[in-house]
């Protein structure tokens, strides 16, 4: 097509609605600067790709595809973004094909992180399929000669009064969905709402328990081999020197790769790469250069380090005198991912463009970073994501793609399978960091908070590509690349920081965030990065000014608290658990905490009691409620589901998890050396009570229970023994330790 | 060659001996179900059933496998018929990354073959030996209690069956 680069007769009807453009590059974006100018943004991640249909395909046979740069994680993403398409698209959500994270398929949304793919995909899929409805609609009108206002979209037809109908593949014709969004849609009012506000059952799950191909685990290519990486025994360990040749002669071997530090393995079949694996480390002379800290004395090693201070909150007004001060230090220690899928991918280089499988959490970041460490055009990588077991964050999953493409790159036109051991896992993952802080407050003659200082000491909580230096195999090649500046995150959501700043509403407010810029271990996002040390710290130090105010816990949070989603969930997470009518007990304490996530997601409260044993200082969940307001709600199982898990997932950190280091390496190897909960200590009931918000914001929930949940058993064990343990986790020996036993 | 019996059919295969049994599962016959967690034991992800029991495939060599009756996954149904404990964890929506769930059903299978109507505590004491990392354990539990009054029902309508079987 000889199109014109520009064509300034189109331009008016462009910056309209409902015209084609055909490969004119330059137009949409100047439809896109005309915007800028005189509308309000668009919804959602249509910011960053505003055509139609980056987001939706129709098809000449009325097949429909929905694009998403979202991936999903296990939290039910897929679900919920085919239920939103499917309801303003006025279709049945089986009919509607999802495509997820691809770079070379879908819109570049970043990464699928904190709690945003409702905000950021749902909101620009619901808006475009409003959109792309309200286009087939204008096109039958004309066709039928009908008013589009007595036209209605059902079942992939558009019909008219008379029944007279046009199928949506017959009104696509000349990319009439190739158009910019415009800011507004006409969404379907919240009572008209069919499948928004349903719990769909996941589409993943029956492949997920039969045996179907779930998992990049699971991807199977024609010819591929299968890889194994070794690994130096500390992070900067040098490979001094190797004989490789025993282990290029086991069966089924086809090469060794080593370049620099970075050492792995090819074979035909994978028990033959992991035991060749094991050749090769047994043969491998390192240099262990790395000293890590002191684990037992972490948190002043954390504290001594130089630190970038920002003032995150700085709120002085008129208030009463202050009677008395409070002030109390918080400490949580390293903790890990623990995917129970060590991190796996799967790569094919044909000698000049290579393809990536990948469970990262984002595509586009990922495809960056092997570009460069490969030092390829970006165009000459494409990543596309596939399921690996839940990460709750910046896994291994990233440097195992880079270790497929590495290893690809050797053994060009035969796909290579890489997965990582788990001994591999629990060594290498990005940890949760730890992090230290210190909170002050007054309260005045009647019990109200008259001051509040908070200060936050943290690494990082991001050290994800897009720079090849994230990459652990990139760091150990023979000339090596070195990661970027640690960043801090910005406010509102930040990171070490975030939750940082109370919700509640107090006249006088200081918090201040110390980013330590050097990590002692490797660190990175873990589900709620900050929010989770900053809400257990928050929210116990609320309960230490009730009890000093001789004030109920939710009576104290009520009174500093105006937001009335926030307050309408901790009523309701008090009455469910049956708050005010609560029996104390030898051995039994009851614990309350709230957040709304980042202060701009879900709003969650969760209410626990909890056993002790006296003897061993073992402390036993024994039942949980949530109630969780996600804004409009879209699949409310699946909201359920998230704080479910979060709440048990946080239970286990809070109660059993830290990472153990000594000098020289990790200790936290395998499952006995890092334990997690089971089921054998596992809560009578989990109870998630979902408060939906008709015509409200998607909200992000995936990780609002996080903070909460550690925070209330926190409190539930201060309950319980009188005493206030404020150092993470609350495990046996520390329980034990602080009730004297 | 060593010929295994998987979900009822005779498979030869040319693995090396001392290659654990999930390997060839995965990757010469081709089997998703078993998943690869940690390869120590530690965590259940592997986890089939052999001859009636709940065993470790990661831990476990072919070697000693000749003969003995192999189920996976895949040999309780499939998506298009899933077996009444498969259909149960779909019911109760029981996954999240879902990773963890074709061991934590393999494990159940074992207990719910040899026990009909275990109580909620043998449940949770039986399933301890396996790990979930997303927290889907009350969702895993109310599953297998479903399946087991599913079976139940099943047992009490189809006494030929199990007369069958004796």
């Amino acid at each position: 097509m000889n199109a014109p680069l520009f064509n300034p007769s189109r331009r008016d009807v462009l910056a309209g609605a409902l015209v084609v453009s055909f490969s004119l590059r330059a137009i949409p974006s100047l439809a896109q600067e005309q915007e800028n100018v005189s509308k309000p943004p668009l919804p959602g991640s249509l910011k960053k790709a505003p055509m139609l249909d980056a987001w939706i395909r129709i098809d000449a046979d009325g097949s429909v595809t929905v694009f998403t740069g979202k991936c999903e994680i296990g939290q039910g993403v897929k679900t919920a973004l085919i239920q939103v398409a499917a309801e303003e698209l006025e279709l049945d959500p089986h009919a509607i094909h999802l495509v997820t994270a691809d770079t070379a398929r879908a819109a570049n949304e970043g990464f699928t992180s904190g709690s945003n793919s409702m905000k950021d995909s749902a909101s620009a899929i619901r808006n475009a399929a409003a959109q792309v409805r309200e286009i087939l609609i204008g096109i039958a009108a004309e066709r039928l000669g009908v008013a589009a206002d007595r036209l209605r979209a059902q079942s992939g037809a558009i019909i008219g009064p008379d029944n007279r109908r046009a199928a949506y593949g017959d009104l696509v014709a000349g990319n009439v969905l190739h158009v910019t969004a415009q800011p507004t849609s006409k969404l379907k009012a919240p009572d008209t709402l069919k499948i928004i506000g349903q719990s769909l059952p996941r589409i993943d799950i029956p492949g997920k328990v039969t045996g179907g191909v779930s998992y990049v685990h699971d991807l199977r290519l024609s010819g591929m081999v299968h890889a194994r990486v070794v690994r130096p025994p500390s992070y900067d360990a040098r490979l001094q020197s190797i004989d490789t040749s025993d282990a290029e002669k086991m069966p089924g071997v086809i090469k060794v790769v080593r370049d620099g530090s970075f050492l792995g393995i090819l074979a035909e079949r994978e028990f033959q790469a992991v035991t060749a694996m094991h050749a090769l480390a047994a043969a491998a002379k390192w240099d262990i250069a790395t000293k890590l800290p002191d684990e037992t004395n972490i948190s002043s090693i954390i504290e001594s380090l130089p630190a970038e201070d920002h003032v995150i909150a700085d709120k002085h007004a008129e208030s009463a005198s202050a009677t008395r001060t409070l002030q109390a230090v918080y400490r949580r220690p390293y903790q890990m991912h623990g995917s129970i899928g060590p991190s796996c991918a799967v790569a094919s280089f044909d000698g000049d463009a290579l393809t990536v499988w990948s469970h990262a959490q984002g595509m586009f970041p990922l495809r960056q970073a092997i570009a460069e460490m490969l030092r390829l055009p970006e165009e000459k990588v494409r990543c596309i994501h596939m399921e690996g077991a839940g990460c709750y964050g910046h896994n291994g999953a990233d440097d195992a793609a880079a270790d497929a493409a590495l290893l690809a790159r050797a053994l060009p036109g035969r796909p290579v399978r890489v997965q990582w051991m788990r001994e591999q896992e629990h060594q290498w993952e990005p940890y949760g960091p730890a992090m230290v802080s210190r909170a002050r407050a007054s309260l005045d003659a009647g019990g109200n908070i008259v001051d509040w200082w908070y200060e936050v000491r943290s690494n990082t909580h991001s050290t994800r590509p897009p720079g090849a230096g994230q990459l652990i195999a990139a760091r150990h090649l023979e000339t090596p690349f070195t990661p970027g500046p640690p960043r801090p995150g910005d406010q509102p959501e930040g990171a070490g920081d975030r939750n940082a700043v109370p919700l509640y509403v107090l006249p006088n407010v200081r918090v201040v965030h110390h980013l330590v810029p050097d990590m002692p271990l490797r660190v990175s996002a873990l589900r709620g990065l900050g929010a989770y040390h900053n809400i257990f710290a928050i929210e116990s130090f609320m309960d230490e000014l009730a009890a000093a105010a001789g004030a109920d816990a939710i009576e104290f949070r009520l009174r500093h608290l105006k937001d009335k989603r926030a307050r309408a969930v901790i009523t309701a997470a008090a009455e469910r658990f049956g708050w005010s009518s609560w029996q104390a007990a030898k051995g039994k304490g009851r614990g309350f905490a709230f957040a709304r996530y980042k202060n701009l997601a879900a709003f969650c409260a969760v209410a626990v009691e909890v056993n002790i044993e006296h003897e061993s200082g073992h402390v036993r969940l024994g039942r949980a409620i949530a109630a969780v307001d996600s804004g409009q709600a879209v699949n409310p199982n699946g909201i359920a589901n998230q704080i479910q898990g979060g709440i048990v997932q946080s239970a286990s950190w809070t109660l059993y998890e830290s990472v153990h280091f000594e000098p020289r390496r990790i200790l936290s190897q395998d499952w006995s050396t890092y334990p997690i909960l089971r089921f054998g200590t596992m809560p009578e009931s989990v109870d998630v009570y979902v408060i939906d918000a008709p015509g409200e914001p998607f909200l992000g929930t995936g990780e609002a229970a996080q903070g909460p949940t550690a925070a209330a058993i926190a409190n539930a064990v201060a309950n319980a023994t009188g005493v206030r343990i404020r150092d993470l986790p609350l495990n046996s020996a520390r329980v034990k330790a602080a009730i004297g036993v | 060659m060593i010929t295994l019996n998987v979900n009822g059919r005779s498979r030869d295969v040319d693995d090396a001996p001392n290659t654990p049994l999930l390997y060839v599962l995965r990757g010469t016959l081709e089997l998703n179900g078993a998943k690869f967690g940690c390869g120590l034991g530690q965590c259940g992800a592997c986890t089939v059933v052999i001859d009636g029991k709940p065993v470790f495939s990661c831990l476990t060599p072919i070697s000693i496998l000749q003969g003995r009756k192999i189920t996976t996954l895949e040999g309780l149904g499939s998506e298009d018929a899933p077996s009444p404990l498969q259909r149960a964890f779909i019911e109760e929506q029981a996954a999240q990354c879902g990773y963890c769930i074709p061991g934590m059903i393999m494990r159940a299978h074992a207990l719910l073959t040899a026990n009909q109507s275990p109580t909620d505590a043998e449940i949770r004491e039986h399933m301890n030996a396996n790990l979930c990392r997303c927290g889907t354990h009350m969702r895993i539990l109310a599953a297998i209690n479903r399946a087991a009054g599913g079976m139940h029902a099943a047992g009490a309508r189809a006494p030929a069956k199990a007369e069958e079987e004796e």
